[in-house]
């Protein structure tokens, strides 16, 4: 079902607050993977806020909806998204990084609630989910599993290894979602590991492609429901997505894979949320 | 031990692996969380007996070790209990970044039972032996690290695996081993050395497939040489016997560790560990695969190259016993 222009809008702001809280979170932690953060926030937001049955008061309620953070490393985005929900207090973010925190720079299923794997090591999230979404099949449960992985993630062979067994055993209450921000650490992904025909690849692994602008709440919602609908195959959905998304200094930028903000800099990144926001909003008003 | 009727009669017969097939058949019987996976190795490992009996609880991943350890790590998150079986060196080596950071730093109940371990697989090669596990597994935080003696040990191992709540290791060998123990009474339990000789003039401290030998040495040379040497069954390397070792430092002074496997950080570094930390002196030597990798051949043939076979052993007694060991300053005549 498309999305009300109320929700769209409750979406929106929802992700702007959680840009700014993570931006914050960069802040306190001293640095962090801003990059990455912008460009998930978006997935990750409409995930939590509108599809997973997650329940904060019982982190390990049995039928929870799980969600796998296979791009690790964006922790700075997560944790605030966690935090918000009421997993843990709003106030542990400031300690983000600092000796003897649970935040650290890839968030710890040891350590923070909420959180259903400890990722970092790329390459690992789909295997993990897949043996979660098998594992509830086998038990009769219905609740379901979203991997969320990066693109440059999916140069490790590791990822294939999971497609191929995802599409083979059928696991359909298995969603993949690929933030397709084209960036990676060192460049562009299709200068360091060219990974078009992307979505030729998934298909060819026995997937059903789903792409999607990955900062636009109709489209992820409509790609969302599509993917939780598949009865055949598993669904992957490539969301098209900009490294940085919402800070004009950042955007777009693969040197902003990882860095820090002064107090100058979180003022503008602030700034530029703001306008970002506010853009997305009138644009939503034209619809 | 309920459910658990391996004898010497079934280790004749059966290879370890094969009991190990049969022990999970067993167990998953008790206990229907359990889950098997493997890789394209399910009648190799035999764990493709558990598959047949349950095949909507078995998982045959392909050739393809890392999303095999991952979708363990996933099952064990969704309250199932996976027996995941591979060859030891895919088990330590080609899958170790999932073994380490999804199985073991989560601390997850995936059991890990890896075959073809040592130099058992002789004649496939060197890229099949694993003289390394031991060592790297044993490093593995939360990880319990088990090596049995033979047929009726693994299945016992295969049970006390599921007990223990956390990771296991068990590392077996392929094809048949020496029959060691005629049944399950012998008071197996995980983290306690089996003393299979009671002795004062060495303690040869052993673990697997060199149990037997070592068994098979000490009684060749009580009978030869007139010598009391104790042997101790490791089956458990972590968390290690300690207790065991201290008192064989203590009451025989002399440690010989042998193992298949290299003897840079297995058994015998496991036991050095211990054993430096007494304060005693004490002779100590280390026998397995040196520090190289190994050659071609068959495992019995390839036992006795390295020296680990009863031959080795004996010969590696006597020669620790030949020396002098004393609390004086001439240094020369000493080991």
């Amino acid at each position: 079902m498309a999305l009300t222009t109320e929700e769209r809008r409750r979406l929106e702001d929802k992700a702007h607050e959680l840009r700014l809280l993570s931006v914050d979170t960069v802040a306190w932690a001293g640095s962090g993977h801003v990059g990455g953060s912008m460009s998930a926030m978006d997935i990750m937001t409409i995930l939590y806020h509108k599809y997973m049955r997650v329940d904060p008061k019982d982190p390990a309620k049995p039928d929870r909806d799980r969600f796998i953070l296979s791009k690790g490393h964006v922790g700075v985005g997560y944790a605030p998204l966690l935090a918000d929900l009421g997993y843990f207090d709003k106030e542990l973010l400031r300690e983000y990084n600092h000796t003897g925190s649970p935040l650290g720079m890839h968030l710890d299923s040891n350590k923070v609630r909420g959180v259903e794997a400890s990722t970092g090591s790329l390459g690992h999230g789909l295997a993990i989910g897949l043996g979660m979404a098998l594992g509830a099949r086998l038990r009769g449960e219905a609740w379901k599993t979203f991997v969320l992985l990066g693109d440059g993630e999916c140069d490790e062979g590791a990822v294939w290894e999971s497609a191929m067994a995802a599409a083979h055993f059928k696991a359909t209450n298995l969603i993949t979602v690929v933030d397709r921000n084209h960036c990676m650490i060192d460049g562009p992904t299709e200068d360091v590991m060219a990974l078009e025909p992307f979505a030729d690849k998934w298909r060819a692994f026995g997937f059903e492609v789903i792409e999607a602008d990955g900062h636009d709440f109709d489209a992820l919602a409509s790609a969302i429901e599509r993917a939780m609908a598949a009865t055949e195959r598993p669904a992957v959905i490539i969301a098209d997505t900009i490294k940085g998304c919402g800070i004009d200094f950042i955007a777009g930028d693969y040197k902003w894979h990882y860095g820090g903000f002064d107090a100058e800099k979180l003022a503008k990144a602030k700034e530029s949320l703001g306008l970002y926001h506010e853009s997305r909003l009138a644009k939503g008003a034209e619809r | 031990m309920s459910g658990l009727t391996f004898t010497m009669l079934d280790t004749a017969k059966m290879s370890t692996a094969e009991i190990y097939g049969q022990a999970l058949c067993e167990l998953g019987d008790e206990h229907p969380e359990i889950v098997g996976l493997s890789a394209d190795l399910a009648k190799s490992t035999k764990i493709g007996a558990f598959g047949e009996k349950f095949p909507d609880r078995f998982f045959n991943v392909g050739i393809a070790e890392q999303n095999m350890f991952g979708m363990a790590a996933g099952l064990a998150k969704a309250g199932l209990v996976p027996y995941v079986s591979t060859f030891a060196i895919f088990t330590a080596m080609r899958g170790l970044d999932q073994v380490h950071t999804d199985i073991c730093y989560q601390n997850l109940d995936v059991k890990m039972i890896a075959t073809h371990a040592g130099l058992s697989f002789g004649q496939a090669g060197t890229t099949h032996h694993c003289t390394e596990d031991i060592a790297i597994m044993r490093s593995m935080a939360n990880l319990t690290v088990v090596v049995p003696a033979d047929g009726v040990e693994t299945a016992l191992a295969v049970r006390a695996a599921y007990e223990r709540k956390g990771p296991v290791y068990i590392r077996i060998n392929r094809g048949f081993d020496q029959v060691v123990y005629d049944g399950p009474d012998y008071g197996f339990e995980l983290g306690k050395a089996v003393t299979m000789r009671e002795g004062t003039d060495l303690t040869i401290v052993a673990c697997g497939s060199t149990v037997w030998r070592a068994v098979e040495a000490a009684a060749m040379l009580e009978k030869s040489d007139g010598l009391k040497v104790r042997v101790l069954n490791m089956h458990t390397i972590k968390p290690i016997d300690a207790e065991a070792i201290e008192r064989a430092v203590k009451e025989t002074r002399r440690i010989i560790t042998v193992e298949d496997h290299s003897v840079v950080g297995g058994l015998g570094g496991a036991v050095a560990e211990v054993a430096a930390g007494t304060g005693k002196s004490f002779s100590f030597k280390r026998l397995g695969v040196p520090d190289c990798f190994s050659i071609i051949g068959l495992h019995e043939d390839l036992l006795a190259h390295y020296g680990i076979d009863e031959n080795g052993i004996a010969a590696a007694v006597r020669e620790m016993m030949g020396k002098d060991f004393e609390a004086d300053d001439d240094w020369e005549d000493e080991v």
